[in-house]
């Protein structure tokens, strides 16, 4: 998803091409990423770009005309990468242990971590917002893709479980992002009903844990 | 305005050391503080407070954190001397190297020198399978360790030092001449780099950064 809000943000036609992982992966995948032999995969001109992160930085600069996804100052680019490097190495490990969680004890350590790195990103989303409607500014930009990305998940966690993991005590300004984010045409159509991906979820749920 | 450039590192850290070489290779002067990392200081908290780690750049007052991060504030702070290549693809493709290095190989490397007994040769394969892929990449011309240092020359001191000496203190082969030969063949040549080698620890610095590792992990 990071790659293709990237893409709708710098209005550049592409060719979408849904792999089914869960089942089996394509040959052009597998030659594209032979090293994780994961998605996405991006490729321009024959030339395949892994990892999402780097492949948002890529499509920046090679768009270059287009609206900046990482901002301009090199401060605010670094601190802009350090938290979407907390987000992929932190945040999101929580979120999986939650997935895979099967006893109550494991579910409610899950959640709190998670809670704990949403307060921080809260605090972050301040510093780097200064006031304005996204991480980015006016704009969606490279913290708001890397993070909001995530936002389908959060609500499958939230409709099952019943808990508001963004709420208004401990994360209003995130509340009020997430809907601007969700909103914004670049992401609009990207994310999923939240019962497709809870199917999902339960699917990838079983193939790991038959898998360990 | 007057530049302010401290630098929070340890001696015997491959992180603290990429950030040496690379304001090295840009002339830029800065104050080192070294940090003890069984007791760490209250301005290493106060400009870390999320990771409490090491190295640590502060910039006329604004702190920087994660080494690959710290390595492209530099090289867009300071010009001369690019770390990073002008091409996007050939950015992208140093930023996935020098990702690949920390996540898998350094996280490997770690898994098969701490590994109990029974765990070991599992992970000294897992470790052997990503020199394997740095080999390839190395044959492929994705870091050179040439005259010219970039982003994935310095990531992969790690390889060619750290992994080097570790194995020889723990007693673990991973990266031999017989297995990798041309990665072996550049971690000779790449510890030899001016630049690279005036801040490699000695031995004895080495082995008193494992034992405090080892205090911090009791």
């Amino acid at each position: 998803m990071r790659a293709r809000i990237a893409l709708n943000i710098k209005s550049v036609d592409y060719e979408f091409q849904e792999e089914n992982w869960l089942v089996s992966k394509s040959e052009l995948l597998l030659k594209s990423n032979p090293i994780h032999k994961k998605v996405p995969v991006l490729i321009h001109a024959d030339n395949p770009v892994c990892e999402s992160l780097i492949i948002v930085q890529y499509i920046d600069e090679v768009w270059s005309s287009g609206p900046s996804i990482l901002p301009s100052d090199p401060y605010d680019r670094a601190t802009s990468r350090f938290w979407s490097a907390y987000i992929d190495d932190k945040w999101f490990p929580s979120m999986i242990a939650f997935f895979f969680a099967q006893e109550e004890d494991a579910k409610k350590a899950a959640i709190a971590q998670m809670e704990e790195g949403l307060v921080l990103l809260e605090e972050a989303f301040g510093k780097c917002s200064k006031g304005k409607a996204f991480f980015g500014g006016d704009r969606i930009g490279f913290l708001d893709i890397a993070f909001g990305c995530f936002l389908g998940s959060l609500r499958v966690i939230e409709k099952a479980d019943g808990i508001k993991l963004l709420n208004e005590t401990k994360t209003p300004s995130l509340l009020k992002w997430a809907d601007r984010f969700s909103s914004d045409t670049a992401v609009k159509e990207l994310i999923p009903d939240t019962d497709t991906l809870a199917e999902f979820g339960e699917k990838l749920q079983a193939k790991m844990i038959a898998n360990k | 305005m007057a530049e302010e450039v401290k630098l929070f590192g340890a001696c015997g850290s491959p992180f603290s050391s990429r950030i040496q070489v690379a304001l090295k290779l840009k002339g830029i002067s800065y104050e080192y503080i070294e940090e003890d990392l069984t007791n760490k200081s209250p301005l290493l908290l106060k400009y870390n407070p999320i990771h409490k780690k090491i190295p640590v750049l502060l910039h006329n007052g604004k702190s920087i954190v994660e080494s690959l991060v710290i390595l492209e504030y530099i090289d867009e702070t300071w010009k001369a001397n690019p770390i990073l290549p002008e091409d996007p693809y050939d950015r992208a493709t140093a930023r996935f190297w020098a990702k690949y290095i920390d996540e898998k190989c350094v996280a490997a490397a770690g898994k098969a020198f701490w590994a109990k007994e029974k765990e070991r040769e599992k992970a000294v394969e897992e470790a052997w399978d990503c020199l394997k892929t740095l080999e390839g990449a190395l044959k492929d011309k994705k870091f050179a360790g040439g005259e010219t240092l970039g982003l994935v020359d310095i990531a992969a001191n790690f390889i060619a030092f750290w992994l080097r000496s570790f194995q020889e203190i723990f007693g673990v082969e991973l990266l031999t001449e017989e297995k990798f030969p041309d990665l072996f063949k550049w971690s000779e040549e790449y510890v030899e780099h001016p630049i690279i080698k005036e801040y490699l620890p000695s031995r004895d610095e080495l082995i008193v950064f494992l034992n405090k590792r080892l205090q911090n992990l009791k």
